[in-house]
């Protein structure tokens, strides 16, 4: 039943090129004018806003640690409440690595901050991937909090609810963290952030990521394709756990410090609600719930603790009843209802 | 004779503080078997019933039975209310919209709480009657503890017997098990859930009240105890109330012995012991069809 | 020289008390067009998802191409040869009919497991899925999505998908259900064209269909064969007649 025909080349045009719904297909991953954006507000901020960059690179943080969940609940459909486990795994693995003088390099601690966070996330992926609903909900929860337990029960080596304070070597040997001036944590973030961004982008528009959607889509049509839904299903959540172990470790390096925090329900929820606030399945949702998410907290939070929670829940009742695509799904709303107007008139 | 008489102060305590925990979460587990509905806000119910139980003995000085029946009463209706006002609009809906919801309405009755009554603790006022020891002969027990440990008996019972006795009860286990074959059979499903969500979130509310001293009774109770709620229901098998019964025993007695021995992250056990627990048996201890 | 692709051997299967299937004995050969026919309720449905590890049998085996398939999951069926499709579409509502129909290609082909370069370079899977679209005349509204289309090219789709497998054994589970008598002759027309070499067992209630398509007909009735043959001896046996009182028959 194979297919014996050899793949064509894979740029030639094509008979079905012609086809309008082919070259949609065909184009679907070229990179647009406005994906440029991001980037250059990014690098603008740097020049703009040069005593607000410790807020920029909490920003760029919580943008790939959403991008991360993205992989996994936008793109595949996992609902979890447990993202901050592999957050936390990354904080930890470059945290206690730096303090014990092990490892402070700190793209070394990044890779190696993927990989705990990742090793978790697949452990984990084959015990909770069997269930659904409530259930797996759950236990994303009790996966957490037992990290979280674990590491308040081993406190003699995390630090407990005190955490850990560190150091972490400069970049390539030559720019140096300094805890004043946000520069270097900034650029290196952000370097980072576009790098595991280009990463994510060409998994989602390659045919894993294809195969994705159509699990979230409609599972049972997948598994009537033939195709293996759990071994996809795990190796999403696992890449998408060592993206944000890669989030938690820049954390722990531009803070110089890592705590019970990282793994605590708080955190999770949090960057579900960014994710979704922004629009999820959507690739720069991420971009946009970061932003709005934490420019509002950080004016509202301070002065009006319970009005911002207040606020906050309002707002996610709203989401959840109206407009459950976020400001991306509404922003789409809105222009295809401008392109059915232009097209009628 | 010592040691006997520990060990049984150990389980009486974590039998009190699992009875609470059933109590409370039992409605969940209905209502989440008849209409697989993610109510992540079952707590804040638990939390507002207690509120209002604890504020009518403490501040309008009302009797400790009537402010019971007081709690049970003002967080059906509340429940009600939220009912056929929202929740209602999100049946249909995915398990996200049901989640985002139901977080967006903890935050909302965290906000609420701290804005009307504060951010302390609240503690109840035990009535006379039930304060003080118990003589049980090989050991001298909190009266109270024991009155909880009977009443949560007593309330499972009569759930069950509920369950299977009334025109009521066999029209939810009939719903449960098969929700278009009940539809058309003629039962009012609607109708149905709106009662069994209310009478569910009324035990929650009177669980919050009873339990303040076990689980304490502030604006984060939802929160803190969101995961312990979901477990006890999960483990136990959604919509069985013998299955939440023993969970939620079972849970009280290990975080309470934990909590003795262990302070310090001794949880952990217990996260990893569910785990290990829906990993063999998916659907819990006596759930019904796979999920 | 027609070889068996499917075969079952005592295959049953119990829902509590309720006996769903009982021991069918079932053979269909190579480039086969077989109509599987019975009252509502007679365990057809069951039947198929039992031959598609939808669900398992209680006793039994199934073999495909002589191998025994029993303990295999559904999606490892269908990369053995064994498609299906269902009653009720299972479509991705979401997406265009070309994207659902690429999905299918791209699972065959094996390219489905891939992460790194855009699926829109794989043109060898494009082009096959437009040329199927083609074959089925949906190639007009391959752009549109499966929620902006009318019913019956909805069920047209979840055949495409299905033929795109290029299973050995195709299972159709009424096919032309639910659609409009102005739209099934496309349906059953693509019916008609499937490659010769596939062996095709289709459930049915029309026995028009019936006539039209099957070579050989079995009759099904609470769980049990209770007749085989060419479409005329099913019509003719005084039997299939009395099961069929009040069912549409073939006057």
């Amino acid at each position: 039943m194979s297919d014996a025909a050899a793949a064509k080349p894979m740029t030639e045009a094509t008979a079905s090129a012609a086809h309008p719904a082919a070259r949609v297909l065909m184009r679907r991953h070229r990179v647009r004018w406005w994906e440029f954006i991001p980037w250059l507000a990014a690098i603008a901020l740097y020049f703009a806003f040069p005593h607000y960059l410790g807020f920029g690179s909490e920003l760029l943080i919580t943008v790939l640690f959403a991008l991360s969940l993205d992989l996994a609940l936008g793109y595949a459909g996992i609902i979890t409440l447990g993202h901050a486990a592999f957050f936390g795994t990354g904080a930890y693995t470059v945290g206690m690595l730096a303090y014990y003088g092990i490892w402070t390099e700190p793209i070394g601690g990044l890779l190696l901050a993927a990989v705990a966070a990742g090793v978790i996330g697949f452990a984990s992926g084959l015990v909770l991937l069997r269930t659904k609903g409530l259930t797996l909900l759950m236990l994303t929860l009790c996966v957490t909090a037992l990290l979280e337990q674990g590491a308040n029960m081993t406190r003699g080596i995390t630090g407990g609810f005190d955490g850990l304070n560190f150091t972490i070597a400069p970049v390539f040997g030559l720019f140096e963290f300094n805890p004043l001036f946000a520069n270097t944590q900034y650029l290196y973030t952000l370097g980072v952030l576009l790098v595991c961004f280009a990463f994510v982008r060409t998994l989602v528009y390659s045919p894993f990521g294809q195969s994705l959607t159509g699990i979230r889509e409609n599972i049972l049509r997948m598994h009537a394709i033939g195709s293996p839904v759990r071994h996809r299903l795990i190796i999403c959540y696992t890449v998408s756990a060592a993206l944000a172990g890669i989030a938690g470790g820049l954390s722990a390096q531009t803070n110089d410090y890592v705590n019970l925090a990282t793994l605590s329900l708080d955190r999770s929820a949090t960057v579900l609600i960014v994710l979704i606030l922004g629009g999820y399945g959507r690739l720069y949702g991420a971009f946009i719930g970061a932003v709005v998410y934490l420019v509002l907290e950080h004016f509202l939070a301070q002065v009006y603790p319970t009005a911002w929670q207040l606020g906050l829940g309002l707002l996610l009742v709203l989401i959840a009843l109206f407009a459950r695509n976020g400001i991306l799904g509404l922003g789409e709303t809105l222009w295809r209802r401008y392109e059915a107007r232009r097209a009628a008139s | 004779m010592d040691l006997v008489a520990n060990i049984a102060g150990i389980v009486l305590g974590g039998l009190s503080a699992g009875t609470v925990l059933f109590i409370v979460s039992v409605g969940l587990s209905v209502t989440m078997g008849l209409m697989g509905f993610v109510n992540l806000a079952h707590g804040s119910f638990a939390m507002f019933g207690g509120y209002i139980i604890v504020l009518a003995m403490n501040r309008a000085h009302i009797g400790f039975v009537p402010a019971l029946a007081l709690g049970f009463i003002a967080t059906a209706a509340l429940s009600v209310v939220l009912e056929r006002l929202l929740y209602r609009r999100l049946y249909r809906a995915g398990e996200l919209d049901q989640v985002l919801f139901t977080i967006g309405l903890i935050f909302i009755f965290i906000a609420v709480t701290i804005i009307v009554v504060g951010p302390e603790s609240q503690t109840l006022q035990l009535p006379p009657a039930l304060s003080g020891q118990l003589n049980l002969g090989f050991l001298q027990y909190r009266t109270y503890s024991i009155f909880l440990i009977v009443i949560g008996f007593l309330i499972g019972i009569g759930i069950s017997l509920a369950f299977e006795r009334t025109r009521i009860g066999a029209q939810i286990r009939a719903t449960v098990d098969n929700r278009r074959m009940a539809e058309s059979l003629g039962i009012d499903v609607d109708r149905l859930f709106t009662i069994t969500f209310a009478f569910g979130s009324g035990m929650a509310g009177l669980g919050g009240g009873l339990g303040a001293e076990f689980l304490g009774l502030d604006p984060q109770y939802a929160l803190k105890y969101l995961v312990y709620f979901l477990i006890v229901v999960s483990v136990g098998g959604l919509g069985s109330v013998i299955g939440v019964y023993y969970a939620a025993l079972l849970l009280g007695v290990l975080d309470f012995v934990l909590k003795l021995y262990l302070p310090v992250g001794g949880t952990i056990f217990i996260y990893a012991l569910t785990i290990l627990l829906l990993l063999l048996r998916p659907q819990g201890l006596f759930g019904g069809k796979e999920t | 020289m027609s070889e068996t692709r499917l075969e079952t051997q005592a295959l049953s299967r119990q829902f509590g008390a309720l006996r769903a299937v009982q021991e069918i004995n079932f053979k269909l050969d190579a480039g086969a067009r077989h109509a599987l026919i019975g009252p509502n309720g007679a365990g057809k449905t069951t039947f198929i998802n039992l031959l598609t590890g939808v669900v398992p049998p209680s006793q039994g085996r199934v073999l495909l191409g002589g191998r025994d398939i029993t303990a295999t999951t559904q999606a490892e069926r269908v990369k053995l040869g064994i498609a299906r499709t269902f009653q009720i579409n299972r479509l991705f509502r979401g997406l265009s009919v070309l994207e659902n129909v690429c999905m299918a290609v791209t699972e065959r082909v094996g390219a489905a497991g891939s992460m790194i370069y855009p699926a829109g370079r794989r043109t060898d899977v494009i082009d096959e899925s437009m040329e199927l679209l083609q074959t089925l005349k949906l190639a007009d509204i391959a752009r549109h999505r499966i929620s902006e289309l009318p019913y019956g090219r909805q069920r047209l789709v979840e055949l495409a998908i299905t033929i795109g497998l290029k299973p050995d054994v195709l299972l159709l589970d009424e096919p032309a259900a639910g659609v409009p008598s102005a739209e099934s002759h496309i349906i059953l027309d693509a019916v008609e064209r499937l490659p010769a070499h596939i062996a095709v067992l289709i459930i049915e209630h029309d026995m028009d269909v019936v006539f039209r398509f099957a070579k050989r007909v079995t009759v099904m009735v609470s769980g049990a064969i209770f007749a085989e043959g060419t479409p005329r001896e099913i019509e003719a046996n005084p039997q299939v007649r009395e099961v069929y009182l009040g069912q549409a028959g073939h006057a």
